[in-house]
């Protein structure tokens, strides 16, 4: 176990006591991190009354499938669910093509004005999403998109953050002289884009879609202005619904929903959490 | 660096209309169009027209009407909205600075040489990122009940029981919770990679000169974790002023709506203003109000931790 530390004699070190405190701290944390998610499954698999029950239950029920059918019964779930799915399919293609596009202009071409152009990218990051709220919703209402997908997906199509990412990777990842040597042999601008560039950041264009997918499909404040019709609400809308309920609030019910709708984003992560933790440090650095 | 070609109308004559340099410009501009067109459409014009708006009376249904600083007056002579000022403040100081020093602190203890299972630890301390906000308010709107978790673990300690969802400071804490759960991972994940960017050098040669494990984290990771820092805290600052899910829904559950005291914040008032009350004139001073805010706050962010780290700081991101 230590023998490494105990060889190298690492005057710092902390001892017994400081190494148990430190896991104790971490484990807590982690713990904390992960109960809400257990939990969530617990109020979901028990009955209505499971949630104040005292001392609080912490074991698995079994009337799942009973809570997720008044579930059924009160919102068309599924639709709202394949809703998050094509609005979130969508948002996050464009935001991959358009995003690694404008990220390799900025890292591998020289054009007039680039600098300043990148910069303006970046700055666009630092503006509420609340400053535009109100016109972009009365440019809505007179495209007619109100209440429609369109609404969610164009303006979302794009995004500064993606193109600071993928700028990022690119600069590295990508040799200039690939470039040329598809120049001189004739390739055209976006051949080469196609060809060479896109096989090499493929994992940057993963884990930007990744992220991006996840972001989408936890927009709450957007999809709450746009969207009127329960058949065109997204997750997010849904599951808010069904707690905004007057008559009393059946928990078992709500938690049942909310852990079928988190499960296919928790499933994702987890599959590709090494991705997607590495994408976001390095898009963080270097700010 | 590639300096464009000056080329004299002789030279003109000679080439083709599209240059190399030429066609290379174009393309590049094509590549990067999407944003820029989508941005003007639906970033840069509404950010004006907003601006514009906040002078105007409007429904969105009759004719604008042109009213000068009414509402900023209105808007700034409502006690509801200075409720949600100060309410925005007080849960964004709650919300980030134990947010912060928490992220910190679990950011240096996997750095440390010493830390098995550093990848579970992200993943696990990532988790709570990826929840949508209205999954964890659910959530957390149980274990804050009257007769929740929460509370039932205060009875265990032999405290009062705490209104976390009805009283001013209760109200305030469940929220500031909820953001604190969501965010601290994450930062504490940015703050780690800025941790593994300083070079282990420095350390050795510290540990030479005899510093200890205190010293090296005042004079070397500090300092060279400020721009990490800057940008944590820049972050968290811009999203404490954009405090909206979270109160909407958890304060949400009586149905009466998401304007009570205790938890309205400035974004929650715009949203009200304009999609319930139809006053989008107020709403879109309130936002601009909103974004003077976030503005006076970067900067003041900016200036103190720029102070911060002293004649020792010099970050290298």
């Amino acid at each position: 176990m230590s023998t490494v530390r105990l060889l190298k004699k690492d005057p710092d070190d902390l001892g017994i006591f400081g190494k148990v405190g430190f896991y104790l701290i971490l484990i807590l944390g982690a713990l904390v991190s992960i109960f809400p998610f257990y939990w969530m499954f617990v109020v979901g698999t028990n009955d209505r009354g499971a949630v104040f029950h005292v001392p609080p239950l912490l074991t698995v029920g079994n009337q799942f499938f009973d809570n997720f059918q008044r579930v059924l019964d009160k919102t068309d779930f599924f639709q709202a669910l394949g809703n998050s799915l094509f609005v979130s399919s969508m948002v996050t293609i464009s935001v991959v093509f358009f995003c690694t596009l404008a990220g390799y202009a900025f890292a591998k071409y020289e054009f007039p004005f680039k600098n300043i152009l990148f910069y303006f990218v970046i700055a666009t990051l630092f503006v509420p999403q609340q400053l535009g709220v109100l016109p972009t919703y009365v440019i809505m209402a007179k495209l007619h998109w109100i209440d429609s997908f369109k609404a969610l997906i164009v303006p979302a199509m794009v995004n500064a953050f993606g193109i600071f990412w993928m700028r990022q990777y690119i600069s590295t990842a990508v040799h200039t002289e690939l470039i040329e040597a598809g120049r001189i042999d004739g390739g055209g601008h976006f051949r080469i884009f196609w060809n060479i560039a896109i096989p090499v950041i493929t994992p940057a264009m993963a884990t930007l879609g990744i992220l991006n997918f996840m972001t989408v499909w936890n927009d709450f404040f957007w999809p709450l202005v746009v969207l009127k019709n329960q058949e065109h609400f997204t997750i997010q809308i849904a599951l808010q619904q069904l707690f905004s309920n007057r008559d009393g609030l059946d928990y078992g019910m709500i938690m049942s929903a909310t852990f079928t709708a988190t499960l296919p984003l928790l499933i994702v992560f987890l599959l590709f959490s090494r991705w997607v933790i590495a994408g976001l440090t390095s898009g963080a650095i270097k700010s | 660096m590639a300096q464009p070609v000056i080329s004299s109308p002789h030279a003109e004559s000679k080439r083709p209309f599209l240059t190399e340099q030429r066609r290379s410009r174009i393309t590049a501009y094509t590549f990067i169009s999407p944003f820029f067109i989508l941005f003007s459409i639906f970033g840069l014009y509404p950010i004006f027209f907003t601006i514009y708006l906040s002078f105007f009376k409007w429904d969105a249904l009759n004719p604008m009407k042109f009213v000068g600083m009414k509402n900023y007056d209105l808007v700034t002579s409502d006690p509801t909205f200075w409720i949600s000022f100060s309410n925005t403040l007080i849960m964004g100081l709650l919300g980030t600075v134990p947010q912060i020093l928490l992220a910190l602190l679990i950011a240096v203890l996997l750095n440390s040489g010493m830390t098995r299972f550093k990848k579970t630890f992200r993943v696990l301390f990532f988790m709570p990122n990826i929840t949508s906000i209205v999954a964890v308010t659910l959530v957390f709107s149980t274990l804050f009940g009257n007769n929740g978790m929460i509370n039932w673990l205060l009875s265990g300690l032999g405290l009062d029981s705490v209104a976390f969802n009805s009283g001013w400071w209760g109200v305030k804490i469940a929220i500031s919770t909820m953001v604190m759960w969501r965010w601290t991972g994450y930062n504490a994940i940015i703050f780690l990679s800025g941790l593994q960017s300083i070079p282990t050098d420095l350390y050795e040669a510290a540990r030479i000169d005899g510093a200890n494990r205190r010293q090296q984290l005042t004079f070397i990771t500090l300092p060279l974790l400020k721009p990490f820092i800057v940008f944590v805290t820049l972050l968290s600052t811009i999203g404490a002023l954009q405090l909206f899910t979270e109160p909407y829904v958890f304060l949400g559950q009586s149905g009466t709506g998401s304007t009570r005291q205790e938890g309205i914040t400035m974004v929650t008032y715009l949203y009200s203003e304009a999609f319930r009350n139809g006053f989008f004139g107020t709403a879109a001073a309130t936002a601009v109000l909103l974004f003077v805010v976030t503005i006076i706050f970067s900067v003041l962010n900016m200036l103190v931790s720029s102070r911060m780290g002293g004649d020792t700081g010099g970050g290298k991101a």
